[in-house]
């Protein structure tokens, strides 16, 4: 079988026909000879072919068997507490009564805080990156520097969070207390670990992704827009806010929204300095809780219900991730940029 | 009109405009100078905490059971070992699968239905927090017992961890195949070469800068990654020993760092932070070589 029900073998006999030997009598016929494809090289190709592709389906089965999963384990607390369990923020194991509210409350009220500190923050930071304030060695230097804080494992800004950097801030968070208690975020004194060093940690954390993002979007952002803003004689202030920013929104949108899809899920620092509370309160100096440090704290000596509960909290908080990274990819391609 | 009078066309700092200007300018300074203080502050005290404790015991010696003694806390020995076998396993499920499902994106299909269906996958796949990769293993592995009844492993542990490295493994083999100049690939495959060698001797080696920088920035970040491995490798005070170990739990610097930290004791906290300076000694200088070498080309 090997030859001739090869396709390439009748092709040889053509070629090998169509050259006229009288304008090359000289050279031998192997020449022309075609190599032939073994049936051993066919197999690898194809069987290559099919192992990448299975390769490149295990992220979707990945992705499906963590939904699954998570989906199957969270049913039975599913049916027996129901949407109540959003609203509820009981969580008793002894009683078998639970409820997430504080949870995602607390979720919620991290990122959102966390996110006003962190944007203008990072994008005044990827401004002074992208301008020509200092030389351009001197600005890399910064931009790496600010790369590495992401490189940072979060568990390790969670030891420096408890050991200097929220005993550091007690006294001021205790002056904001005495002179602004009555407004109810600063309603309750400052113990030690709570939401708001939470926050703080949190944005330290989100800083480099809305950073960078905002860097490369407004590095995109073409010469020539700037050099009409200044050549029509706008200082820089006014080619950035008006030009420059409008320009690149749609990136540093993006970013933005990526930054929030990771403050949601951040679990390591946080669960080491928010301090772990489901008793609600509005007061950000109070202990508290994220969906992801109750994950943490409590799945390793969880079992019957309370496992079920917990699954039903990572759920909530996977969907909530999911809808804000589907947003930042569909803003993206959205806004993208028209220039 | 003649310009006579040359004053209007000089820089005036007092102009209201150049005010606000200076003042924008000043603001992103302070800015920049408070984004960059966290890194600073925190790489200062992880070494001045940590340096004093570096010695050779430390990496050669079990951490003592918190209580035992309060004066001294032991090394890290096998939280460091266990920290370099996790990744191990970790990366020898992530980078064989995420090259090998690059190679298909970039190499096989490249704008059809399929792919962007991965791509879109792989996008959302990074973006779930690392914590619910642990609460898989848990549910899929640790809880069922599936692994010869093995609950809380080695293996557990790094199989979460794979599933955080394989997005950016994928991505980074895609992106690099994709940059390699496809007269390359014409050329190999006009002088007889198979597809697959085509892609294993020409496109794979003229992409392999990216792509090994892609592996080793996933290899750091999962060496740091803490919260999936809490309730699946879990933390153990003994040695590793091969190969019965892989089934029991393992320890590691990063759950080292969490369980000692939020000790009461003086000696586990100042273990905690030596174990820190190791970690982020070994992670920054992973990120410092891949960022050198993205330089050189």
């Amino acid at each position: 079988m090997k030859g001739t029900l090869n396709p390439l073998l009748g092709k040889k006999h053509i070629m090998s026909n169509q050259i006229p030997k009288s304008k090359a009598p000289n050279l031998p016929e192997s020449l022309y000879k075609l190599r032939q494809r073994p049936h051993s090289e066919k197999v690898v190709d194809t069987g290559f072919k099919d192992a990448v592709y299975l390769m490149a389906s295990m992220v979707a089965v990945f992705l499906i068997a963590i939904f699954v999963v998570v989906f199957i384990g969270s049913i039975e607390s599913m049916s027996r507490y129901g949407l109540k369990f959003l609203t509820t923020s009981n969580w008793n194991p002894i009683t078998d009564e639970y409820g997430a509210f504080a949870a995602i409350y607390g979720t919620i009220i991290t990122s959102i805080f966390s996110l006003a500190i962190a944007v203008p923050l990072g994008i005044g930071t990827a401004i002074f990156i992208t301008e020509d304030i200092l030389p351009r060695k001197l600005r890399e230097i910064i931009s790496v520097l600010v790369e590495l804080l992401a490189a940072i494992p979060s568990v390790i800004l969670g030891l420096w969070a408890i050991f200097v950097m929220e005993p550091f801030l007690r006294p001021l968070f205790a002056l904001i207390h005495k002179k602004l208690g009555w407004i109810f975020f600063f309603s309750s004194e400052p113990i030690g670990a709570g939401i708001a060093p939470a926050i703080l940690i949190l944005s330290i954390m989100i800083l480099p992704i809305i950073t960078a993002i905002s860097r490369d979007s407004l590095n995109q952002v073409p010469f020539r827009l700037r050099q009409a803003a200044y050549g029509v004689g706008a200082t820089r202030s006014t080619t950035i806010i008006n030009i420059i920013l409008p320009a690149a929104i749609s990136g540093i949108t993006g970013g933005i929204l990526l930054a929030l899809g990771r403050a949601l899920g951040e679990t390591m620092a946080v669960t080491m300095i928010i301090g772990n509370s489901n008793n609600f309160s509005l007061s950000l100096f109070s202990p508290g809780y994220t969906i992801s440090s109750m994950l943490a704290n409590q799945f390793g000596e969880a079992d019957g219900n309370q496992v079920s509960s917990l699954m039903y909290a990572s759920f909530i908080l996977m969907i909530i991730t999911l809808t804000v990274n589907l947003a930042a990819n569909w803003l993206v391609k959205r806004l993208s940029l028209k220039y | 009109m003649t310009f006579n009078n040359n004053s209007r066309l000089k820089y005036k700092a007092s102009l209201k405009r150049n005010i606000y200007n200076s003042l924008f300018t000043f603001i992103s300074v302070v800015f920049t100078i408070l984004s960059i203080l966290p890194l600073i502050l925190l790489l200062s005290y992880v070494f001045i905490k940590g340096a004093t404790q570096i010695n050779l015991s430390l990496l050669s010696n079990l951490p003592e059971p918190p209580g035992d003694d309060l004066l001294n806390a032991g090394g890290i020995g096998n939280a460091l070992q266990g920290t370099i076998i996790i990744t191990l396993i970790a990366s020898s499920i992530a980078v064989p699968i995420g090259v090998g499902g690059g190679i298909y994106l970039a190499e096989y299909a490249r704008n059809g239905k399929f792919a962007s269906f991965i791509r879109f996958g792989t996008n959302v796949l990074s973006g779930v927090p690392s914590i619910i990769a642990g609460v898989f293993i848990y549910g899929i592995i640790v809880s069922t017992k599936i692994i010869f009844n093995s609950t809380y492993s080695a293996l557990a542990g790094g199989i979460s961890l794979s599933i955080l490295m394989l997005p950016t493994v994928i991505k980074t083999t895609d992106e690099g195949l994709k940059l390699v100049s496809d007269d390359l690939r014409k050329g190999a495959l006009s002088v007889g070469a198979s597809k697959f060698l085509t892609i294993t001797q020409v496109t794979l080696p003229a992409a392999i800068k990216p792509i090994t920088t892609g592996i080793i920035l996933a290899i750091a970040r999962a060496a740091g990654e803490t919260a999936p491995l809490i309730f699946t490798a879990l933390f153990s005070f003994y040695w590793f020993e091969a190969p019965t170990s892989i089934l029991e739990p393992i320890a590691s610097l990063s759950v080292l760092i969490y369980n000692f930290a939020l000790e009461p004791y003086e000696a586990q906290n100042q273990l905690a932070w030596a174990a820190s300076l190791i970690l982020v000694s070994i992670i920054l200088i992973m990120n410092i070589i891949t960022k050198l070498w993205a330089r050189k080309s």
